[in-house]
């Protein structure tokens, strides 16, 4: 948490005003939704789809060394999109307006050891109504870190460095146990509660299902390149692991983003709501291609504005909403994938050492409001 | 171990090969209309009928099992996106040669899907298909004097009839504003040219609506003959009055394409407890229009009450009938038609 509250200059009228501009950005996305965004979510699964068979296809004869380099990188990718710009935005509801049950957050499964449902509830509804807020957003950190001033400091965290890396490399592992708030039920008296029970069952038949195909089932089906090929579906989850990792954490961790306090988000109007999202959230520039492998969470800022938005719309959303945030002289933070993740990290190292409490806090919105 | 136990193992391996996809997740993209797959059809044409009329020529996937003149079909069609569905009588006869089937589609006002088909659907689209439906059917013994009493699209199913099947005898009152409106006017002229069928049209705009005590004049045995009869509520309303006055109301068999709307009141808070979503109703707007306004999947059919595609299980509280204004209340296994029925009261919808 920052010393000074960047938001201090704008007065309750100004932050509802700021409500109503974002709302008719997002108005006149939902009013101009049609044929082409379904034609585009239709053609990034066939891709994908086509992707991943032809990659296994290959894989086949990983046994070559350039097959195996090929499928791998294929895998990769297939994974990448499968996870990203496909799973994470189905799951959120961003195509339900199709109707087309096939490609709705109601019966969509990804490649993934988090069953949907469950990373739905973790992801949709807790990390997205409170994102940033410490202690109600588990997102921070994962539980596992401490990543803003304000947490406090225990000696555990001067491992974090290492626990992010292993993170990272397991990132799918670690988002399972997140979605099963592992940490907290694991304690005596919560691991025998049934509807905990039932969760971490489903946990379990999904990572068989998983690690059956890719470990077990497609390496027999390569016969003598069973080895490589389980090297090369290993390599790809790795890849699809870190890649998604570094994503994510330049969406919440690099310098210049905001949290908040529990107490600030007490009575919270639509508008406040809205500023919270924009402070809380941060970006990454670059290509198409770039937007479009982090499944456009690049543009992590207008997707936590508007989460149910179609992906494909996020680049054109961006445009207005980096304008509101010159007009109301806010801090739009964005950069280059290399900078932001070394941004994220660097407050990993940092912050797994004690510090000082900083001096001033965020105002407490209640009583900002009463003054009102 | 027998070949269908075989086949069974062959497939739960390969959807181990797959998961969490399913093997036809993959199939269906190269061949989507193949023998087990989820039941689609490809539009192959588009044959203008009338200004506001088209027939659509599909050629329905390898699960179709047919269809008896008469019947409708429900299919699901992308309008800007989003996947809509509607039921359609079938107009093609039932034995056509080339497997392909046919539905004819007037264009009405403010229809979504209706002017998609006529005015924007093209040749290769995939569409959804469900399998063929209705009662509005021939019977298997051959009645010796037929008479088909049509407004309007209502020729559509007894026109399926006519291709299907040659009767003796066989009189058709058809009503349409002007002559050009009259959807397959020059097909019905040639049956009568060949003395196949002796129609009489009725142009509203010049004669004005049907009454239906002219049938006497028009057709004086129409007691004595079996009859179809589709079109607008009036017109039916009118036929089952006059029928049942005369006695004779076993021999009329009707199809409805727009239910009467009852007045209704109440509403209420809905839930919708499989998605989680809970929204207001008023009393007089469909659930199947509150579930979709609010995100949530809701199957969909004909839209009117006659399909039965958007049953689901009501859970809780209470429903008006749109059409009757009859209460359904939640009870263990009751179904609810969400497009004709509205909240009468909080309910739990399981959707």
């Amino acid at each position: 948490m920052t010393a000074i509250d960047p938001t201090a200059h704008l007065t309750a009228e100004q932050i509802e005003e700021l409500g109503r501009e974002l709302d008719a950005i997002r108005d006149e996305v939902i009013a101009s939704r049609g044929e082409k965004d379904a034609a585009y979510i239709r053609k990034v699964i066939s891709a994908q789809r086509k992707l991943e068979l032809v990659s296994r296809g290959v894989l086949l004869f990983s046994i070559f060394p350039p097959a195996w380099l090929l499928g791998t990188a294929g895998l990769s990718v297939a994974k990448i999109m499968d996870n990203m710009e496909i799973g994470h935005n189905v799951l959120h509801g961003q195509w339900d307006w199709m109707r087309d049950p096939k490609i709705h957050s109601t019966t969509w499964e990804w490649d993934h050891v988090s069953p949907s449902e469950q990373w739905k509830h973790s992801h949709n509804e807790l990390h997205h109504t409170y994102t940033n807020v410490i202690g109600k957003d588990n997102d921070l950190g994962y539980g596992i870190m401490r990543v803003d001033e304000d947490q406090k400091w225990q000696p555990l965290h001067l491992g974090q460095p290492l626990w992010n890396f292993i993170n990272a490399c397991f990132f799918e592992y670690g988002i399972a146990a997140y979605d099963l708030e592992l940490g907290k039920n694991l304690h005596k008296r919560r691991r025998k509660n049934p509807e905990f029970r039932a969760r971490a069952k489903a946990v379990g038949r999904k990572i068989r299902k998983q690690v059956l195909k890719d470990y077990v089932i497609h390496p027999l089906l390569s016969g003598p390149s069973f080895l490589t090929t389980l090297a090369a579906t290993f390599t790809a989850n790795l890849v699809r692991n870190i890649w998604s990792h570094s994503v994510i954490m330049c969406g919440h961790f690099p310098e210049g983003v905001q949290v908040f306090e529990r107490r600030s988000i007490k009575g919270e109007t639509r508008g406040q709501w809205y500023l919270r999202q924009m402070m809380g959230s941060a970006n990454i520039s670059g290509s198409r291609a770039l937007h479009f492998m982090t499944g456009n969470l690049s543009h992590q800022i207008e997707h936590h504005l508007f989460p149910d938005l179609p992906s494909n719309r996020y680049a054109e959303v961006a445009v207005k909403v980096r304008a509101l945030f010159e007009k109301y002289e806010l801090e739009y933070v964005t950069g280059p994938l290399p900078k932001q993740v070394f941004s994220a990290w660097r407050k990993v190292f940092r912050l797994s050492l004690p510090n000082k409490k900083p001096k001033v806090k965020t105002p407490d919105r209640e009583q900002e409001l009463v003054a009102a | 171990m027998t070949s269908t136990a075989l086949r069974s193992r062959a497939w739960k391996l390969l959807e181990m090969v797959t998961t969490p996809l399913l093997p036809s997740d993959y199939l269906d993209l190269v061949s989507p209309l193949r023998a087990g797959a989820d039941l689609r059809g490809r539009i192959e044409a588009v044959h203008p009928e009338t200004g506001d009329a088209a027939t659509i020529v599909i050629r329905p996937g390898r699960g179709w099992r047919g269809h008896t003149a008469g019947q409708y079909v429900r299919i699901g069609v992308d309008v800007d996106g989003v996947r809509l569905w509607r039921a359609y009588s079938l107009t093609s006869p039932t034995n056509r040669q080339d497997g392909r089937v046919t539905i004819t589609v007037k264009a009405i006002p403010d229809g979504k899907v209706s002017n998609h088909l006529v005015r924007r659907a093209k040749p290769g689209t995939l569409i959804q298909l469900d399998q063929p439906n209705g009662d509005f059917v021939l019977p298997q013994a051959k009645p010796a004097k037929v008479l088909y009493l049509t407004a309007g699209s209502g020729i559509t199913p007894v026109m399926g009839m006519l291709r299907d099947i040659e009767f003796d005898d066989v009189v058709m009152v058809h009503c349409a504003p002007q002559p050009q409106d009259v959807i397959f006017r020059n097909e019905l002229h040639d049956l009568v040219a060949d003395k196949k069928l002796r129609l009489t049209e009725v142009h509203t705009d010049t004669d004005g609506m049907l009454d239906i005590a002219r049938l006497n004049e028009l057709v004086p045995d129409w007691a004595e003959r079996e009859t179809w009869a589709c079109g607008p509520a009036g017109l039916l309303d009118a036929a089952e009055e006059h029928w049942t006055e005369h006695g004779v109301q076993e021999r009329l068999h009707t199809e409805r394409f727009r239910p009467s709307i009852a007045v209704a009141g109440d509403g209420g808070e809905v839930t919708f407890s499989a998605t989680g979503k809970t929204v207001d109703a008023d009393g007089a707007t469909p659930l199947l229009d509150i579930g979709e306004e609010a995100g949530v999947l809701m199957p969909s059919g004909c839209r009117m009450g006659i399909c039965f595609g958007c049953v689901t299980p009501l859970k809780a509280g209470a429903v008006r009938d749109l059409r009757t204004g009859e209460i359904t209340e939640a009870e263990p296994g009751v179904l609810i038609q969400t497009c004709v029925s509205a909240a009468a009261g909080p309910c739990d919808i399981e959707r």
